[in-house]
């Protein structure tokens, strides 16, 4: 078990080699994890203050300048940068990588405040933004290293707890920002998870496994650009298709999916995910127990999409 | 000691003057725009791209140039008639402000027009973008300044204040403000809108080298930029005293003329107000 903020911290520091990679923070370094680049790299770290609107610009200067800005915060706190995400970063395309940590009702015991359900979302509709949430360590301290060569501006949702490590031996090559990995081969019912939600698909698949349902899982950890490809090819394999997602069911890898197959092809789709409502305080476990995202949900959900077959 | 001479200053004037003809012009043609703004600003900007401003016209993505921002984006003509007058740009492109496809887009765009360092038009943005600008500069050992222009409406945006705080604490002495007191914003005059009482005092104790002047009076702006080029030991501002649609007499002091077009009959008399040749 490990946290994907671990992965991110562990990310920057094996991109400091690059002088050009610079870090901002808003007061959140030991929470985001930026604080070990900050360790040995404090005349290429930002303090920001509690300032979010101000740091997601001043690493737009950064990056107009030449510099490969890494900011972060906590996903919450991002949207209040929402239109200097929009204006000073996507519109004229600076590659600001920005980073909302603690994302989802699987934060926790903070409370609803905390807990952002829309990030997705609202990054999703930004031009030339790419949009990932990384389930694992691994990939997450892959993807924010592949980020760093990219010459688009990114948002990447990280979370605050601890899920289970899932690609300990994984191929160098397997893990691409724009391509979902294929956990899981099964032809009944697809399962697309993106983040915490993974390793909840991933024991969903066993269960259904025991009713003598063949599932496919996929890691779909880049919302944005989305892998239509892979979509379309496990929708004909399998005939109904389930995402699941620590999100809205609005307008996130649910919707983005749901968008997807509204113009290709008419399969059966059942979201779960956060039903347009706030959380609450409550364990990172009993969230997703009181919002219904939890394997036996996903459970429901694909059988609910295999009788829509 | 100032090191430019009377005649210079003259010539300052003259190039102001231009600019504010095709100001005028830009915004008749494209029957919108912002006049008041840009007709305020203009001396404060012919000033400085024509005694401080380290750019080159023709390398006009130059890595060690100063930068100049206009978080004030809308005042856009302004900075394309400088931009015109200094070469970056073709004085044909003036025709092309807020024409489909044109470099000089509603407001000033870095992706679409040389010499626009920044993509403005949201108020309150400019000045940490600038900020990063200066911090790039320093992290790589670079002479070159960032020089913001914001407009005094603007300032009532909170986060042109998280940046003050923030650009004292990193003690940066190659920021650099000109603020645009004009006195008036879009809907009305200042004062009715968010009285800001003394604007002085908040930057100062924000920290910041602060210097005031007549922004029209070309001797003040002139001494009001050796000011900025001369405080380094942190953030500077030089609070500009302006009048919104400076130039052209029924645009003066006038909230009317932030965002409005002259018709034919203002036209003429603008363009005969600024003397130019028609």
């Amino acid at each position: 078990m490990a946290a994907t903020r671990d992965g991110y911290g562990q990310a920057l520091l094996d991109l400091a080699v690059n002088d050009k990679v610079v870090v901002l923070e808003a007061d959140l370094g030991k929470s985001t994890k930026s604080l070990h680049f900050r360790k040995e790299h404090p005349d290429r770290t930002i303090s920001c203050g509690i300032g979010e609107q101000n740091m997601l610009l001043v690493a737009a200067g950064l990056a107009s300048s030449g510099y490969i800005p890494f900011a972060s915060t906590f996903a919450i706190f991002t949207e209040r940068a929402f239109e200097q995400m929009r204006n000073g970063v996507a519109r004229p395309g600076l590659a600001v990588h920005v980073c909302g940590s603690h994302g989802g009702t699987h934060t926790g015991t903070d409370g609803s405040s905390a807990q952002s359900i829309e990030d997705l979302a609202i990054y999703r509709t930004l031009p030339n933004v790419t949009v990932l949430h990384p389930c694992d360590d691994v990939s997450t301290r892959i993807l924010t290293k592949q980020l760093a060569v990219s010459k688009q501006p990114s948002y990447m949702r990280t979370a605050r707890n601890k899920t289970p490590v899932l690609y300990d031996d994984i191929e160098a090559g397997t893990i691409q920002i724009g391509k979902g990995i294929e956990l899981k081969s099964g032809s009944d019912v697809a399962i697309i998870a993106c983040g915490v939600l993974v390793s909840e698909a991933l024991k969903a698949a066993d269960q259904l496994k025991q009713q003598g349902i063949n599932t496919t899982v996929i890691d779909m950890h880049t919302i944005k650009p989305l892998d239509t490809a892979l979509v379309d090819k496990v929708s004909t394999r399998c005939g109904a298709i389930v995402t699941a997602e620590d999100h809205s069911v609005i307008g996130g890898l649910g919707g983005a999916v749901a968008e997807h197959l509204s113009s290709s092809n008419s399969t059966p789709l059942e979201r779960v995910g956060v039903k347009d409502r706030f959380g609450e305080s409550g364990q990172a476990d009993e969230m997703l127990e009181l919002m219904e995202l939890s394997a036996p949900h996903i459970v429901k959900a694909a059988q609910r999409a295999i009788e829509r077959k | 000691m100032l090191a430019i001479m009377s005649a210079t200053l003259s010539e300052l004037e003259e190039i102001a003057r231009r600019c504010r003809i095709e100001i005028v012009n830009m915004v008749y043609r494209a029957q919108a725009g912002h006049p008041g703004g840009s007709l305020s600003e203009i001396d404060l900007m012919a000033a400085l791209y024509s005694t401080s401003l380290r750019v080159r016209p023709d390398e006009p993505d130059w890595e060690d140039r100063d930068r100049f921002i206009l978080s004030k984006g809308h005042a856009s003509p302004g900075m394309y008639a400088l931009l015109a007058e200094k070469g970056f740009i073709q004085h044909e492109d003036l025709h092309s402000y807020r024409v489909l496809g044109g470099v000089c887009q509603g407001h000033v765009d870095m992706k679409w027009c040389p010499g626009v360092d920044f993509s403005a038009g949201s108020l309150g943005m400019g000045l940490s973008f600038g900020m990063g600008c200066a911090l790039a500069a320093r992290i790589d050992g670079s002479e070159r300044r960032a020089f913001v222009m914001l407009g005094d409406g603007e300032i009532q945006e909170g986060s042109v204040w998280e940046a003050a705080m923030a650009a004292t604490h990193h003690e940066l002495g190659n920021l650099k403000v000109i603020l645009d007191r004009n006195r008036i914003q879009n809907d009305d005059f200042c004062e009715s809108q968010m009285r800001m009482f003394d604007i002085p005092a908040k930057w100062k104790a924000f920290g910041w080298n602060v210097k005031e002047i007549d922004g029209h009076n070309m001797q003040e702006i002139v001494e009001g930029i050796e000011f900025l080029d001369n405080s380094n030991d942190g953030p500077s501002i030089l609070i500009a005293h302006t009048v919104k649609g400076k130039g052209v007499s029924y645009m003066e002091d006038n909230p009317s003329f932030h965002g409005a077009a002259p018709n034919d009959e203002q036209y003429a008399i603008a363009m005969n107000e600024l003397g130019a040749v028609q």
